[in-house]
């Protein structure tokens, strides 16, 4: 097959593609929008005074990081239905990677949390801060900064493992991959190409976007 | 699929508690409202778990016999198998990742552009792959380009491309974290880069480094489940398809496979931070 052919092949499959590229960003920053509330609600719980609030946020971060994520995509394919619930591939795939990147955005501020100098934390204490103002006013928006490159490569990791969701049926970017190329198995290596461009494009001005902010966040230091 | 391509910190570091910073112990009304809070989470939680149960109990889901029938030795041990089946995938991935990972991080730091440029290139094209193309990749091209081969071999196809670059970056934070005045000793007494690297530098940032690149390894076994993929017999391949033998056990069945792997992962980190914690300083 000459390189012309090639080349109308992957303008005739463009349309799949961008509709793949398409729920894999939307399926991404949906996630990640979700999974930063969820994962400062669990961070506050386990630094929280509370015992027993330490104790569920540690056995939820300890769950989501120790099962793979396919695993619990199946979990929630197989099991909401169960439930009474009528989900479409999409949305449980939504509901896993929100709960399941929440667990690791938490884990993310609370090392930042406790990269903040403990002598910021004790004067706050000492000015008679409570452990809410002492979080709002004084730790977290310190923590804030160190944590925008973790943050960064959780975003950058999650568009990766969006792709995990084309095992459980959602048409994103992999899904239509693999249809394209079993369909077309001479194709392989110039899709995959494709594909890999599709990834890039959002993976690389993330990139871009968390460096912008780890040098500001370094200036206003 | 799991990798967060974190800094390399010590994992003892974000794993010590440093709550008690953050707030006194609590006190008499501190710990009435802990109490209150506690109690309503609790009665909220117990709502949800009683709805659940009543819910699956009116399907039958909570019938003895299907969860018996789950957890039958014959059943375990199918499952077991599929698991070992993940073991070896892991592993022969795993031990190719060590090696590889390590040339790799040594041709980036090359002084040598013909070794560092194409390491480079490796590392940076595979890292920024999801990994379940690159085990679909090689099961979509051998049959076309080459041969059909085990399914087991596109596993560790794919999971060694991409840990291998993952490991690299592992290994070369290892070597760049080490003191300077290390390799400029080595170099003071006449040592050639070679054996500074090898004897002096590498068994140290080596060391170092085994709590990174042991949890690196627990992610990969987590990631062999992507063999789902391509047809690999694995653990959860093998706990999602036991509905279409036995379609009453589908729930019990994927119930059971998660808590396995919860379990095989969950031994295997504390393992590992026993360790971080013996080579810590």
């Amino acid at each position: 097959m000459g390189g012309s052919d090639m080349a109308r092949y992957l303008l005739d499959s463009l349309p799949v593609f961008w509709g793949g590229f398409r729920t894999t960003l939307i399926l991404a920053l949906a996630s990640y929008a979700g999974a930063l509330i969820v994962g400062t609600i669990l961070a506050v719980m386990r630094i929280s005074p509370a015992a027993p609030a330490r104790a569920a946020g540690l056995a939820y971060v300890e769950w989501f990081r120790n099962v793979p994520l396919l695993v619990l995509l199946f979990v929630a394919i197989l099991c909401l239905p169960k439930l009474g619930l009528r989900v479409s591939p999409f949305q449980s795939a939504l509901l896993v990677l929100v709960m399941y990147t929440g667990a690791q955005v938490c884990e993310a501020l609370r090392a930042g949390v406790n990269a903040v100098a403990p002598g910021q934390a004790e004067a706050a204490r000492s000015l008679g801060l409570t452990f809410s103002q002492n979080l709002r006013y004084v730790v977290l928006p310190q923590a804030a900064r160190t944590v925008v490159p973790p943050l960064g490569s959780i975003f950058i990791a999650l568009v990766k493992n969006t792709s995990v969701a084309s095992l459980i049926g959602v048409t994103e970017l992999t899904f239509q991959f693999g249809e394209l190329a079993r369909d077309t198995p001479k194709q392989v290596m110039p899709l995959l190409a494709a594909v890999g461009v599709f990834y890039l494009v959002i993976t690389i001005p993330a990139g871009y976007v968390v460096s912008r902010f780890e040098r500001r966040a370094l200036i206003s230091r | 699929m799991t990798t967060v391509d974190t800094p390399p910190t010590r994992l003892s570091e974000t794993v010590r508690h440093r709550a008690t910073v953050l707030h006194d112990v609590p006190g008499p009304r501190a710990r009435r409202r802990i109490l209150i809070g506690t109690v309503l989470f609790v009665v909220v939680l117990a709502a949800f778990v009683g709805y659940v149960v009543v819910r699956l109990g009116r399907y039958g889901h909570l019938e003895q016999a299907r969860w018996s029938y789950v957890l039958s030795p014959e059943i375990l041990r199918y499952l077991g198998e599929g698991l070992l089946n993940n073991v070896r995938a892991a592993a022969v991935a795993g031990a190719l990742t060590l090696v590889l990972g390590l040339f790799l991080a040594l041709g980036r730091l090359s002084r040598r552009a013909v070794l560092r440029v194409p390491a480079v290139a490796w590392i940076e094209f595979f890292r920024g792959f999801p990994l379940v193309l690159l085990i679909l990749f090689p099961y979509l091209l051998f049959p076309v380009y080459l041969t059909r081969i085990a399914a087991i071999w596109y596993v560790v196809i794919g999971l060694t491309l991409y840990n291998s670059a993952v490991m690299a970056e592992i290994y070369r934070a290892g070597i760049l974290s080490l003191d300077r005045g290390q390799s400029e000793a080595a170099y003071a007494v006449g040592m050639t880069r070679g054996q500074a690297l090898r004897l002096v530098i590498l068994p140290q940032a080596i060391r170092r480094m085994v709590p990174l690149l042991l949890t690196q390894l627990i992610i990969l076994f987590k990631d062999s489940t992507l063999g789902v993929a391509v047809t690999y017999p694995e653990a959860l391949r093998r706990g999602e398809t036991m509905g279409s033998f036995e379609p009453r056990v589908v729930f019990q069945a994927i119930i059971v496979t998660a808590v396995i792997f919860f379990l095989a992962s969950f031994t295997l980190s504390r393992l590992v931070a026993l360790i971080d914690r013996r080579v810590g300083r």
